[in-house]
């Protein structure tokens, strides 16, 4: 059955369901040891930009910015370029600099690249600081395009021939929480497999409490361990909506020809096991017994909490990959996805929805590069049981009554976002618990006997 | 902690150094400056305006940062809560984006039926050659609602001169409606954003003393009221940074003096108070309803500000703020509780601000403009302060390193003006610096440790 896509009634965006590129740009640059995130353009950029991640990961976020003034509009940002990091340098002595273009110097026209070979031919910077310019302009994507375009551009500008073989797995796993992000490594671990993860913020991010100040936060992926992606025994990539130009992977296995594996965020049964079957076939080891283990009481849950969620009908919004995703793991426990939407305009939505859903879309409505009233519009018909989606989705789930499961990011209203797990089996059962207990809550605070069993 | 070349004179310490500290510059590149930009300072002082349509123009990043940002209430319209962007693509960067603004108005004037719009201007606006101005033009024609364009295109100046182009598109709106009779003593409050609800405990004193209040600019805002601000007798100007620019103006336009206030602590709330009756002199009635209202409110929270202030005898502060002007009112609010400051600093403040900053501050004091992070920090460790006030982006430096902190900035949700305010302010410091959880902070617990 043809999923049902609804229309746009305005040209206006009404409360986006989207951030900006160089804002997914900035954090895949927090993920990588001793770098600073710098965005040529205005002040506000980065201010608001760190602003929006602090109220989120609660931990400092220092995005420098090269302040551009009326002169540099008119006449070109080079010199506030050039000084701008100049003085990253000198503050924070950092092992990377990422670079990523606003609006404003992609409308006006700055060649960054020129601009940075012109200050590297000038021996002003050590030459071991690397820099990494990506093009993050907020008009032609939003901040997955950003996230994804940084991971590709860091790939790109540090990889060279010429790395050693080694048994490493590359993972490149999108936009996910820095619980997330442990939980993979924890999980490599247990297979006895090196990996190395782009971006790796899970330390940066949400870190520990400090004796002293860290001028740049402790942990990260090294600018060595990238560079020696090319001899990698593999790359996994998750996205479900990643074109091959936008892809780190692809372009390693293009370039290096490191094979290059893509799956869905894994999140539910069978997304988990696609991405631990993935990792066994590359490693040449059998997922560990506590995956199993895992698993196992995965499924039990899922048998003790299905009625209290079969035929229950879910709105689900966000990133694209993310909302897939979960669309697959909803349709999995019996949870009709009836709203899936997006602010998101890859083109790519739609087919990797379908897919998500095993080709079963009978009910299911998506909106793709869609804003919160678009969904608000949505609510008032199909009059979901749950929204799934970031903290923004709040105002919608007060106005209609409807409970709200945060996941991913922003959470802008509750403690401890960067701590939630949302993947693998571990992670699943965390939202399934979740899930079931939003609903019984529900069904207990409404029912006129308030049962104490349920 | 080496501070940078050019922003040293930037940075001051009171007995050392001759006063001569620069301010009013814009951020140096790669600094890492807590300022934001010419659009974030437009966009705050106009956000509180809840019956008005506010619509920012260009790619949607500047419109969705800035969704429900304030912690400013209405007691009417929500309008403003909601995030309007025409989210502008590579097709518009190309041929322009003054179609999409046309469609965006027209269609959110119909469906939103707002008393006024505000068109923000952001960075690539001017660049793509938009004539906003004429856009906005044929919209009021056409359906009959002003629509003012507000010059706040990000590069164009540093956040005060944002809040200069706010004052303006304000200015465009006063005086366009007939003054209402209003009683004879009547005060515009500016630069009052109805924080969590504060602009409506500074009218409950006004009303209790017998003055009216004309309009409040912009708290719980209403574009009727400031259409008609223009018939008050008095603008009481808090903020002063922001809002100063638009009494100048009422001043030469409308004949309106103002007066400079803060309601913050107890002795501005009662200063505030003391010279609006001051001007009102021809009834001696208002002086002395102030002076039995900044009594009685003194007697009430009295004692439990001595009870806070036995914890916290001897604590130290820093002060991190958008404009200097609340960093007066904290120092002395900071006394009351015995608490020293000793680092005070600004983003946007004045070198007329930074010198009365200087007469109030105690010896030994840093006083910084426009700084970031690392020097933040720096001094925090150097003074070994135990409280942070500032905003968001300064919480995480005060946390990671195990110091208290109060939000004192524009999302705050906790109300601090006033008398109540006080108590609230005194209340949320003494929860902060006084928790146990600072003992499992790595520098303290070694200090601990250490018998220091």
């Amino acid at each position: 059955m043809e999923l049902k896509t609804a229309g746009k009634k305005f040209s206006a965006v009404r409360n986006a369901c989207k951030l900006c590129a160089p804002l997914g740009a900035s954090v895949v640059f927090c993920g990588i040891k001793e770098a600073v995130p710098f965005l040529h353009g205005s002040q506000g950029c980065a201010t608001y930009i760190r602003r929006y991640l602090i109220s989120h990961f609660r931990e400092p976020v220092d995005i420098a910015s090269s302040s551009f003034s009326e002169e540099s509009a008119i006449f070109g940002g080079k010199e506030n370029l050039k000084s701008g990091l100049l003085n990253v340098y000198s503050q924070y002595k950092p092992r990377l600099i990422g670079v990523a273009t606003t609006c404003l110097a992609e409308t006006i026209g700055d060649d960054v690249g020129l601009f940075l070979n012109e200050l590297k031919a000038e021996r002003r910077l050590p030459e071991e600081v690397r820099i990494v310019n990506v093009s993050t302009p907020s008009f032609k994507g939003t901040h997955m395009q950003g996230f994804y375009a940084t991971v590709k551009g860091v790939v790109a500008e540090l990889c060279r021939s010429g790395a050693a073989k080694n048994r490493t797995i590359n993972l490149f796993p999108s936009f996910l929480s820095c619980a997330d992000i442990r939980h993979l490594k924890e999980i490599f671990r247990d297979f006895g497999v090196q990996c190395a993860v782009l971006p790796d913020y899970s330390d940066t991010l949400d870190g520990v409490s400090w004796e002293k100040y860290h001028k740049i936060p402790q942990g990260g992926i090294s600018v060595e361990e990238i560079e020696s992606m090319p001899g990698s025994a593999g790359s996994i990539e998750f996205s479900s909506t990643l074109s091959a130009e936008e892809s780190a992977g692809r372009l390693l296995f293009e370039r290096f020809a490191v094979p290059c594996f893509n799956t869905a965020i894994p999140v539910g049964i069978r997304q988990t096991d696609a991405f631990l079957g993935m990792v066994a076939k590359i490693s040449g080891r059998p997922v560990p017994e506590k995956y199993s283990l895992e698993r196992g009481r995965l499924v039990d849950a899922y048998v003790d909490g299905h009625k209290y969620v079969f035929g229950r009908k879910a709105a689900v919004y966000g990133e694209e990959d993310m909302v897939a995703a979960l669309a697959a793991f909803l349709k999995e426990i019996g949870i009709n996805p009836v709203l899936c939407v997006t602010g998101g305009s890859s083109g790519r939505f739609r087919e990797a929805l379908a897919a998500a859903l095993g080709g079963d879309t009978a009910g299911v409505t998506l909106k793709e590069d869609a804003d919160f009233m678009d969904m608000e519009d949505e609510l008032e018909d199909l009059k979901p049981d749950l929204l799934i989606g970031s903290s923004k989705g709040y105002q919608a789930s007060r106005k209609f009554g409807i409970p709200l499961v945060r996941v991913f990011f922003p959470v802008h209203d509750r403690l401890g976002g960067p701590r939630m797990l949302h993947i693998g089996y571990r992670g699943t059962q965390r939202l399934f618990d979740e899930i079931v207990n939003v609903l019984l809550s529900k069904k207990q605070e409404d029912s006129i006997t308030g049962y104490t069993y349920l | 902690m080496e501070i940078l070349a050019q922003r040293q004179r930037q940075v001051f310490r009171k007995g050392n150094d001759s006063f001569d500290i620069a301010c009013e510059r814009r951020s140096l590149s790669g600094s890492v400056s807590q300022r934001a930009c010419v659009f974030c300072g437009s966009r705050v002082v106009l956000y509180p305006i809840a019956d008005a349509l506010h619509l920012i123009h260009g790619p949607a990043g500047c419109a969705v940062y800035t969704w429900d940002i304030r912690g400013s209430l209405s007691s009417g319209p929500q309008l403003h809560r909601l995030s309007f962007s025409t989210d502008l693509r590579e097709k518009e960067i190309i041929y322009g984006g003054e179609n999409k603004l046309y469609g965006s108005l027209c269609e959110l004037i119909g469906e939103y039926s707002p008393k006024a719009a505000f068109v923000y201007s952001t960075c690539i606006v001017g660049i793509i050659g938009d004539d906003v101005e004429a856009v906005c033009k044929r919209v009021s024609r056409e359906t009959g609602i002003q629509v003012v364009p507000v010059h706040s295109e990000g590069f164009k100046g540093t956040k005060k001169d944002g809040y200069r182009a706010a004052c303006e598109a304000i200015f465009k709106l006063t005086g366009t409606a007939p003054v209402q009779v209003a009683g004879k003593y009547s005060v515009n409050l500016l630069g009052e954003f109805n924080l969590a609800g504060e602009s409506w405990i500074v009218r409950e004193y006004f009303r209790k003393i017998g003055v009216e209040v004309t309009a409040v600019m912009t708290g719980d805002g209403r574009v009727d009221d400031i259409r008609r601000a223009h018939g008050a007798g008095l603008n009481l100007v808090q903020c002063s940074g922001s809002m100063s620019y638009l009494a100048q103006m009422m001043r030469e336009k409308f004949s309106i003096p103002f007066i400079k206030v803060s309601y913050f602590g107890i002795e501005d709330m009662a200063e505030a108070l003391y010279s609006t009756a001051a001007f009102f002199k021809d009834d001696p009635s208002i002086m002395s309803r102030a002076r039995e209202l900044v009594r009685d409110e003194v007697n009430r929270i009295y004692p439990a500000i001595r009870r806070y202030r036995r914890a916290l005898e001897g604590k130290k502060a820093a002060i991190y703020v958008g404009g200097a002007f609340k960093a007066f009112s904290l120092i002395k609010a900071l006394r009351h509780l015995g608490m020293k400051t000793a680092l005070v600093g600004s983003q946007t403040g004045s070198r007329e601000d930074y010198r009365l900053l200087k007469e109030v501050c105690d010896e030994g004091t840093v006083i910084v403009d426009d700084s970031n992070p690392l020097e933040l920090s720096s001094f925090i460790v150097e003074k070994g302060v135990d409280l942070f006030i500032g905003g968001v982006k300064e919480r995480p430096i005060a946390y990671k390193l195990g110091v208290g902190f109060c939000d004192h900035n524009h999302e705050r949700k906790v109300p601090l003006a006033g008398f109540e305010g006080m108590l609230n302010f005194s209340a949320e410091v003494y929860s902060s610096v006084m928790s146990p959880v600072w003992e499992f902070a790595p520098r303290n617990a070694k200090r601990v440790h250490n018998g220091a």
